[in-house]
């Protein structure tokens, strides 16, 4: 993995300098158009989720390379409250804001790899992955 | 960046011409809200050709400006959602259920004028 960029999620603007940069990324490695969309949806979900639940936090994106294989990833972490129930927040249509509830189980769909951990009182760390095929 | 909105005979067009921030799009909501009142509109048009994704903030932004400017007596219609949206929104399993899409504003444009001319006869 090299040494990725990191952007602090303060306010909804971060989001989109977020996404803009994943879109870069994603570009060099040459990624689709629809790829791209996806790396750029995915980071606006999970921008936004430290925004609302976390009110600050960082969005890390990396490239990634395995043998031949080459791909992003896409890491948002936050000390917020954490996700008491990460099962039931991975459900369609489950939350605790306003929201659809769509957000986190979308975005493991959209990606190749997911991987999330929280804890109470400590925070969340979302980490996904997508690979160039 | 703020979202002009233009007036046109008995309808309003809204064209999305870059990224939007949350505080965008939600000063486009209330806008277009209280505009449709202000100008009596018949019906409003959003343009999301330039939107480069659109996520579950977005959808219910626009589902809930839909529903809104319905109470206020107008329909509204989002043209130009590009294909790559299109397919990652159905993979996130966002929908506009029950909310008019047209290809583009010609489309969209048409589509509101056919709706008020049948209504126009009843
Ligand atoms: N970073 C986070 N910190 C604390 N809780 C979180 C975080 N991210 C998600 N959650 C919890 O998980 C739930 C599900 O998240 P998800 O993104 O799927 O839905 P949502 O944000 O509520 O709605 P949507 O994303 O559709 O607008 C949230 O309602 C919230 O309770
Ligand atoms: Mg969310």
């Amino acid at each position: 993995m090299d040494g990725g960029s990191t952007i602090a999620i303060t306010s909804d603007s971060d989001i989109i300098v977020a996404r803009e940069l994943g879109r870069r990324v994603g570009r060099e490695l040459d990624f689709s158009l629809t790829d791209l969309t996806i790396i750029a949806t995915v980071i606006s979900e999970l921008a936004r989720n430290i925004i609302i639940f976390a009110k600050h936090g960082d969005m890390i994106i990396e490239t990634i390379r395995h043998g031949k294989k080459v791909g992003i990833v896409i890491t948002a972490v936050d000390k917020g409250p954490g996700i008491p129930d990460i099962f039931l927040a991975m459900q369609d249509g489950y939350s605790t804001g306003k929201g659809l509830g769509l957000g986190l189980p979308g975005v493991r769909r959209l990606m190749d790899e997911f991987e999330i951990f929280s804890e109470t009182g400590k925070g969340t760390r979302v980490s996904v992955k997508k690979w160039l095929m | 960046m703020e979202v002009p909105i233009l007036k046109q005979s008995d309808y309003l067009i809204a064209t999305i011409q870059a990224a939007l921030t949350d505080e965008d799009l939600l000063k486009l909501h209330y806008a277009l809200v209280e505009q449709v009142g202000k100008h009596r509109s018949r019906g409003v048009i959003i343009d999301v050709t330039a939107l480069d994704i659109m996520d579950s903030f977005a959808t219910r932004t626009l589902r809930s400006l839909v529903h809104m400017v319905k109470l206020r007596g107008a329909d509204t219609v989002i043209c130009g959602i590009q294909p790559e949206v299109a397919f990652t929104m159905v993979q996130l399993g966002l929908t506009l259920e029950g909310i008019s899409t047209a290809l583009d504003l010609e489309e969209g444009l048409a589509l509101l004028t056919t709706s008020n001319n049948k209504k126009r006869k009843i």
